[in-house]
């Protein structure tokens, strides 16, 4: 039974984190809030007053937006369907027995511990560089022409970089949710006669089940904030402009701070609204 | 699993199993690779695998031109720096949320996760101006404290879900025994919580190291870390896959081999305890 006075001291032990976190969250917050209600223009003049909702709607009037908002939906899709799909598979794959396992493993892992500049720079440059590239070699080889794939299939190529560094993530989450598994239940249903595909259906699925959701959940979180891969790649052109990276032209590029801001605040919106359904199944988790 | 297998199916599965780790290792076995290939042995075709003359001048040219190391310690620092600091501060919170539970425990730590959810971009203005205000762009100190915050939320869960796996009994008895809470926490908590605290440490210093929003567009020249340093290379001049790769190896090496150490904190860590 914790006292009064560890409580207080309890309290006081939090304090830090707490005030820290609050400060950080709140202070930046309300002053892209504030901006975005302004004429704000860093060059040209400064603050110029009050601008109502007008950030607002030019924000999503203008002709980049819609573009932008379906390459951020095309973008996190495509990679959220590769890497459960492929994911899924692959933990599949790694929980059979066989030879190399811990090795395998430490191979499949390690593109998520490689710098997001670091692998999209490799991929544009030694695998999707139309003259000296990887991918060009092999073209010439079987007669075809070179891909210019960053201008040519740009939002494919920066689905491959992003999803490549994102797939041995949710692989390794699935692996760890299938080794939590019950092989009885696996036996039990073999036994009766279950074949792989049932077993697979009936039992491995569903298990897996609320580790697919948390995966997606994470996943759309950074991928909605998915920045160096096309800082680096192809700098927003190409149709490869995300609501993130309109936003960060809006505001450093263009130095339209009220309107960037106004952009800023319908992504926090976008990303709370995420962030609602992770939270419930980690609240819910908490309990147990 | 304990079901029997026949050694043909093992022997299919470790085929297959081998050719995916491969091609998907491949990206970064072809960079160490060609980090060792002189320049124009690097966009040869068809490609050269191992018969090429090794070389480690690439290594050398890079830390020349470059000042590699500065970039290298910049890392260290930001990573290193913000994770001590991230760990003092949430290791006593972590410690009283997880021993002295209240009613709003939960509240705080789902409050704490959400502010993980903020969207960068969405604070890059401010955040921006008030570096500039206080002097901070292109400093590590102002970078140190950011990366501290974005990553405080997971450090605190990660600490606060290993800090619940250690028995409770355990400081009741010693309350009895009239330890005091320094006491408590010097003599018991410290060494049962090493190995969390470790963990903690190691995932957040991957994140921190790799981190490529902040560290973009809060640094130009004298804080620069990795991320930055790599994405100079950007805009090609002539031939340098080799030095690129170099570069990159040398940027990716430190964190590799710490992560494959962490692959079990990082599926805790990341799913903030929901997958285990």
């Amino acid at each position: 039974m914790a006292t009064k006075a560890s409580r207080s001291a309890a309290r006081l032990m939090m304090a830090p984190a707490v005030v820290l976190l609050m400060a950080w969250m709140l202070v930046p917050l309300s002053m892209t809030v504030w901006f975005s209600f302004r004429k704000y223009l860093p060059l040209r003049g400064g603050d110029l007053g009050f601008a109502g909702f007008e950030n607002y709607g030019r924000f999503v009037s203008s002709s980049s937006f819609w573009p932008a908002v379906s390459t951020t939906l095309i973008i996190v899709g495509s990679v959220l369907v590769i890497t459960v799909v492929l994911g899924v598979l692959l933990a599949l794959l790694l929980d059979q027995p066989f030879w190399g396992q811990g090795v395998v493993r430490i191979l499949i892992i390690a593109p998520f511990f490689v710098m997001p500049t670091v692998s999209a720079l490799v991929w544009k440059n030694m695998f999707m560089d139309p003259t000296n590239g990887l991918f060009a070699h092999l073209w010439r080889l079987f007669g075809a022409d070179p891909v210019a794939w960053l201008s040519e299939a740009s939002t494919g190529s920066v689905v491959l970089i992003i999803a490549w560094r994102w797939l041995p993530f949710a692989t390794l989450i699935l692996l760890t949710a299938i080794q939590s598994l019950d092989s009885e239940q696996l036996e039990a249903a073999e036994m009766d006669g279950a074949g792989p595909l049932q077993r697979f259906g009936h039992i491995i699925l569903p298990h897996l089940g609320r580790a697919i959701t948390i995966v997606i959940l994470i996943q759309t979180i950074f991928l909605l904030s998915i920045f160096a891969e096309i800082f680096v790649t192809t700098g927003g052109a190409f149709g490869t402009r995300t609501l993130t990276y309109l936003i960060f032209q809006r505001v450093l590029e263009s130095q339209n701070v009220g309107l960037g801001s106004a952009g800023g605040v319908y992504a926090i919106i976008l990303a709370n609204i995420v962030a609602l359904f992770l939270m419930r199944i980690v609240g819910k988790n908490l309990d147990a | 699993m304990a079901r029997a297998v026949t050694t043909r199916r093992k022997t299919l599965t470790t085929a297959l199993a081998w050719v995916v780790g491969l091609v998907i290792f491949f990206p970064i076995l072809w960079t160490i690779l060609t980090s060792f290939k002189t320049e124009a042995q690097a966009v040869a075709n068809p490609p050269l695998f191992l018969n090429f003359d090794w070389t480690l001048e690439n290594y050398a040219v890079v830390q020349e031109r470059s000042n590699y190391m500065r970039f290298l310690w910049n890392s260290v620092i930001l990573a290193g720096g913000s994770t001590i600091l991230g760990i003092l501060v949430a290791v006593p919170a972590a410690w009283s949320m997880a021993f002295v539970p209240s009613r709003r425990t939960k509240d705080i730590l789902l409050w704490m996760l959400s502010t993980k959810m903020l969207p960068a971009v969405g604070v890059l203005y401010p955040i921006y101006l008030l570096f500039i205000r206080f002097g901070l762009l292109d400093s590590r100190a102002g970078l140190v404290m950011v990366l501290m915050l974005i990553n405080l939320p997971i450090i605190v869960w990660m600490l606060y879900t290993y800090f619940r796996e250690i028995p409770g009994e355990i400081l009741e008895a010693a309350r009895m025994d009239g330890a005091t809470l320094r006491e408590e926490l010097l003599y018991i908590l410290t060494p049962m919580a090493i190995p969390g605290i470790a963990s903690t440490v190691l995932l957040n210093f991957i994140l921190a190291w790799n981190e490529a929003f902040w560290t973009l567009n809060l640094t130009a020249v004298d804080a620069a870390p990795l991320t930055a340093f790599i994405a100079s290379y950007s805009s090609p001049e002539g031939l340098f896959f080799a030095k690129l790769s170099a570069a990159s190896t040398m940027a990716i090496a430190p964190i590799l081999i710490l992560g494959w150490f962490s692959q079990k904190q990082l599926v805790r860590g990341l799913t903030f305890g929901a997958v285990k």
